[in-house]
């Protein structure tokens, strides 16, 4: 992945902007096609965006369809993925528990699960007791209910990203780190990039910028609504594996898992000033916040020391949706953001089908759900499975 | 003989030589990529040994990773108030 002085060759089929899991994935996904003519422009070093920032969490426990078919078959190529990309990403399926505090709570479970148990997802409803047979240390005073589906789980999401890049390139994609592009100019047969590293023509170009799509929308002319949120997350020193599922409080959003390396990995969502900018400081405050709810759900873990916190992009949508396919006046470009807390499970799912629509022009069921123009047509369905 | 480059993590200067040939080149790469600076002490031994060896093929790529809060490794329960 050496950052070289190399600038981009001058013309491609397909410029990927954002060298995220977004952008790498359906780069993979392309040259598995015979896709070979991609040229991927990454501002940072790899993993630099909240790819490499996330907390590796993969899910089937959601509120819409859409998402709890499209996550069951990510996982299922997380299954494969040492097999396919050759890479081990360390997934670990303990489940995930989810914790209900309120009736409330506990209604939205209901209607949550028995649409997850329609698609094929054995999520279970279980009392607080069944909860603590599971996690033996959790403190469930106040837990009405939770929900359990053994077959999620936690991955490493460094080797994603490792995995599709050096499968691209092999395939003959380039990847350009530390290239930013700064302009984009709408030619007769496509676009211009400027770019850090010189010019770049290409036939199409995908926004997979993440956090930063808006900005990039930008540079043709095109306003989206999607915003960041910086998400904060820490991970404690390392401890013997005794934490099967990842856990989360619906109430406040807490989440905590153990991820192979034995540390716990934790966030909780912190208010913040949103201005459209991109913050990625870490502050006390979360620190406190994340804290004082752990170790009350988790007294056992007051001993526990944080060794490192940091934070990452969401790239917020209205509607908890990503946004796909391209604008109605821009043809040839494409959008890929809009993946608020969840992208990096949607991404080895979203490669395949994106890189379908790309080289043989199918239109899986997606596009039309997650199409930019849903927004002022006003047909949107909130996902409320959004943690932070 | 082995060279041990960070004493948390066990990271030995191997591995390091072996992590740039592979083409992940800056130190953000490397710390993720061995797990350098992960430990207790987060890179305050080993940072700028690793920082050198990236900087050998070019400046630029010993730029060092983001140092990350807290200082030193503090518990929960002290974080949450529970003790001093
Ligand atoms: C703390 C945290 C925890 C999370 N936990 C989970 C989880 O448990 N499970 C889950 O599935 N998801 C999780 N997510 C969400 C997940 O990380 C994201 O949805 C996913 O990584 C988005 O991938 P991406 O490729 O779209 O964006 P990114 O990874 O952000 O990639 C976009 C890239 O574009 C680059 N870029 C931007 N502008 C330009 C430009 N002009 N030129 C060139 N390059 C540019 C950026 O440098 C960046 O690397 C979490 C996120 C955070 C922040």
């Amino acid at each position: 992945m050496t950052p070289t002085a190399r600038a981009p060759k001058p013309e491609c089929d397909i410029a990927i902007i954002g060298g995220g899991v977004m952008g790498l994935s359906i780069a993979y996904q392309l040259g598995k096609r015979g896709v070979s003519d991609v040229v991927i422009l990454e501002r940072g070093y790899l993993a630099e965006g909240a790819s490499g920032r996330n907390g590796g969490g993969v899910r089937m426990q959601w509120s819409s369809e859409e998402n709890i078919l499209l996550m069951r078959e990510s996982i299922e190529l997380c299954r494969s993925f040492a097999q396919d990309v050759g890479i081990n990403i360390w997934l670990r399926q303990g489940g995930y528990l989810f914790l209900a505090r309120s009736e409330r709570e506990r209604a939205q479970m209901e209607r949550n699960i028995a649409l997850q148990n329609r698609c094929g997802v054995p999520t279970e409803m279980i009392s607080a007791d069944e909860a603590r047979a599971i996690v033996p240390e959790l403190n469930t005073t106040g837990i009405a209910c939770a929900a359990y589906n053994p077959h999620d789980g936690v991955v490493f999401p460094w080797p994603f990203l490792w995995g599709y890049a050096r499968e691209a390139m092999r395939s003959g994609a380039e990847l350009h780190l530390f290239t930013d592009v700064t302009a984009i100019d709408q030619a007769s047969s496509g676009f211009v990039l400027h770019t850090s590293k010189g010019k770049l023509r290409a036939k199409r170009v995908l926004n997979a910028a993440g956090a930063w799509s808006p900005a990039v929308a930008r540079l043709v002319g095109v306003e989206l609504p999607n915003r960041p949120h910086r998400h904060e997350i820490l991970s404690t020193e390392p401890l013997k594996p005794f934490l099967k599922p990842m856990v989360s409080l619906l109430s406040s959003g807490l989440y905590f898992s153990q991820s192979m390396r034995g540390e716990i990995v934790t966030g909780i969502s912190v208010d913040d000033v949103d201005d459209g900018s991109v913050k990625l400081g870490a502050r006390l405050q979360f620190l406190t916040k994340l804290a004082r709810e752990i170790t009350s759900v988790m007294p056992r873990l007051s001993e526990v020391k944080v060794l490192r916190q940091w934070a990452g992009p969401y790239d917020v949508s209205p509607d908890g949706h990503p946004i796909l396919g391209e604008p109605e006046n821009i043809p040839g470009f494409y959008l890929c953001c809009g993946f608020v807390g969840h992208g990096f499970m949607m991404a080895p799912i979203i490669g395949q089908i994106y890189a379908e629509h790309l080289v043989r022009g199918t239109n899986h069921e997606v596009f039309r759900r997650c199409r930019l123009s849903r927004f002022v047509e006003g047909v949107t369905e909130p996902e409320q499975m959004i943690l932070g | 003989m082995k060279t041990i480059v960070c004493r948390c993590e066990d990271v030995t200067l191997e591995d390091i030589r072996h992590t740039l040939a592979a083409g992940y080149a800056t130190v953000e790469e490397v710390k993720r990529y061995t797990g350098l600076g992960t430990g207790p002490c987060q890179g305050k031994e080993c940072m700028l040994h690793a920082a050198r060896l990236c900087a050998e093929s070019d400046p630029f790529l010993g730029t060092p990773f983001t140092a990350r809060p807290p200082l030193a490794p503090i518990a929960l329960g002290v974080l949450a108030g529970e003790k001093d």
